[in-house]
């Protein structure tokens, strides 16, 4: 397991690998991916009338592996029950498959720029351990919060904020607030 | 009608449309990889004001789509009607927000970010995508412990032009210069606390926020259509409707679904409250013709099986308000044929007609006298369908399916 600590996170160059032959290009200028990002934003709203998502993806998969395992239960929670209730299909939903789309797309840009490489990215001054424990408790964390607040960054925050929603901006100020707030506590993690 | 959002079940298939659905999840995923979101110190270092990738991706995405969605909306082309606004449930989705902030912080990503770094093979990245899956289990297994506080300060779809009481075009203007001022603090917050300074940022930016400047004042120009305008875009298809009077529906057909469990009727009565609690159908709404476009907001959640039929004395209110309420993107609206004066005449007992008929009438009122307000203690407000089986009619209502938005941005 390769584990390479990059000086400059920017500046992050791979060695040769099996899967990356060449070395990784530079990140895209972050206001050219974010128009990029606009566009598609705006070609799904304009196609579709739905945004983004991604957790609503991950809920849905999730459901369909407790709905194998164990169906009375699904069935037996509300929450649950109206995702996968019966005969429902929980795959059955757009969601689904942006997030699916997601991962694919993430992996062949990563893949056509040379940024695919099996690495644990962390704090300068952070054992490896150490970050995935804390990689955990904040997937945890995001997971829980996401459900909570009915959509992830994706859904609420650029979805709901590009079309004006009220309960999308106050989301995107908590998330922000939420972060600044105990960023203090996690200064060693990342610095 | 617009063009736009496409009606993509009907174009491709129930499950043909997911393909759509697959090719904007790719976009979206190699957007997020070319901004460097696999990077998990390269999100973080947001929250140390050294890197605002962050707020700069996140905020250039938010204006160039609402951007696109609201000069499309302006020009006609898109139904903002038909497009998903996330609801608001202010208080959930506060403490969620929290929550959330804290998580990111402490494992670096949010939940798509953490997918783009686990297809990038960042082992971090996968253990925090399965960190995100342990929380969604937790929350499917504890939100019954709490489900008030979940459903609750419900304001429904609440825009900030709701909020403000001003026009769209005023408050996308602002969108586009609150981010332009906070990329501007971005980057001196980056040259302080990180190591990028400003004279170094390339030129086009500048071009490219006076770009966003121009089409936000341009979306504030053009403005966005009102009822009215609504309707002449769809006057030439749906006018003839009406003259071919193929949504004006016998008295008949209306009581047989009222009665069908596969639908559900709405009865809309838009004559005066005086009138309506003289004699009305049993569970109609009456609505006043200054109520309906913003209850439109509302039937629009009704669910697809559900049919409307708008009502006055006899057509001509119904037929201005059926109007409103399709140049306000409600489908399966019908108007009852000949209006309340035409139900009486069907369903109400042979005595009373005879008894009450005015002969002195005058367009749009009620053709019968009522000696108290019977509102819908009468026997002709709901009729017994089988008393009535002979009634003879020719089946009008046809139910359409919805397009659009399809519910739950990450639902």
């Amino acid at each position: 397991m390769t584990t390479h600590v990059p000086a400059h996170p920017g500046a992050l160059r791979t060695r040769p690998g099996i899967l990356a032959r060449r070395e990784a290009r530079p990140y895209l200028h972050p206001y050219l991916a974010g128009i990029l990002l606009g566009i598609t934003l705006f070609l799904a709203f304009f196609l579709s009338g739905n945004g983004l998502g991604a957790s609503g993806g991950m809920n849905r998969l999730l459901v369909l592996v407790e709905d194998t395992i164990y169906p009375e239960h699904i069935d037996r929670t509300a929450y649950l029950s109206s995702l996968a209730g019966g005969d429902r299909n929980p795959l059955d939903s757009w969601v689904v498959f942006v997030t699916i789309g997601v991962v694919i797309g993430g992996f062949a840009s990563g893949w056509i720029n040379g940024r695919i490489k099996l690495e644990t990215v962390r704090g300068p001054n952070t054992p490896i351990r150490v970050r995935w424990v804390m990689a955990f408790l904040g997937g945890v964390l995001m997971g829980y919060g996401a459900r909570l607040a009915r959509g992830c960054t994706s859904g609420q925050a650029l979805s709901g904020g590009a079309v004006l929603s009220v309960g999308s901006w106050a989301f995107m100020l908590a998330v922000f607030a939420g972060g600044y707030a105990f960023a203090y506590f996690m200064r060693k993690l990342w610095n | 009608m617009t063009p736009f959002p496409l009606p993509l079940d009907q174009l491709f298939g129930h499950y043909g449309q997911y393909i759509v659905y697959l090719i904007i999840g790719i976009a979206f995923g190699v957007s997020l990889e070319l901004a460097g979101f696999a990077q998990s110190t390269k999100l973080a270092a947001q929250f140390y004001f050294k890197e605002m990738t962050v707020l700069k991706v996140m905020f250039t995405g938010i204006v160039v789509a609402m951007l696109g969605v609201f000069l499309a909306t302006g020009l006609g082309l898109l139904d903002y009607n038909l497009v998903y606004v996330n609801p608001t449930y202010l208080w959930p989705g506060i403490v969620g927000g929290l929550v959330m902030g804290v998580g990111f912080i402490v494992g670096g990503f949010c939940p798509g970010t953490s997918l783009v770094a686990a297809a990038t093979l960042k082992i971090d990245g996968i253990i925090f995508a399965l960190g995100a899956f342990f929380g969604i289990f937790v929350f499917g297994e504890t939100v019954g412990l709490y489900e008030d506080f979940w459903y609750s300060s419900y304001m429904g779809r609440f825009t900030l032009m709701d909020l403000f009481q001003t026009s769209t075009g005023v408050i996308v203007l602002a969108v586009v210069i609150m981010a332009l001022g906070a990329f501007l603090m971005a980057e001196f917050s980056e040259q302080i606390f990180g190591k990028s300074l400003i004279s170094r940022q390339p030129r086009w930016r500048v071009g490219a926020a006076a770009g966003a400047l121009a089409l936000g004042i341009g979306v504030l120009a053009i403005g966005q259509p009102d009822n009215a305008a609504r309707w002449r875009m769809l006057e030439a298809e749906k006018q003839p409707l009406l003259d071919s009077r193929a949504v004006y529906i016998h008295p008949g057909e209306v009581l047989q679904l009222m009665n069908d469990r596969r639908a559900q009727a709405i009865l809309l009565d838009v004559r005066d409250e005086a009138d309506f609690n003289l004699f009305h159908i049993r569970d109609a709404r009456n609505v006043q013709m200054d109520e309906l476009i913003p209850l439109a907001v509302d039937l629009r959640e009704e669910p697809a099986n559900t049919v409307f039929f708008v009502m006055s004395n006899d057509e001509q209110r119904a037929t201005e308000a059926w109007k409103i309420l399709v140049a306000e993107s409600l489908i399966n609206v019908y108007i009852v044929e000949g209006g309340v004066n035409n139900w009486l005449d069907t369903f109400a007992e042979a005595d009373f007609k005879t008894a009450n008929l005015l002969t002195d009438v005058q367009s749009d009122s009620l053709h019968y006298t009522f000696a108290s307000a019977l509102g819908e203690r009468s026997t002709a407000s709901a009729p017994n369908p089988d008393a009535f089986e002979a009634l003879v009619f020719e089946p009008k209502v046809q139910l359409v399916g919805k397009r659009g938005a399809s519910g739950g941005g990450c639902g």
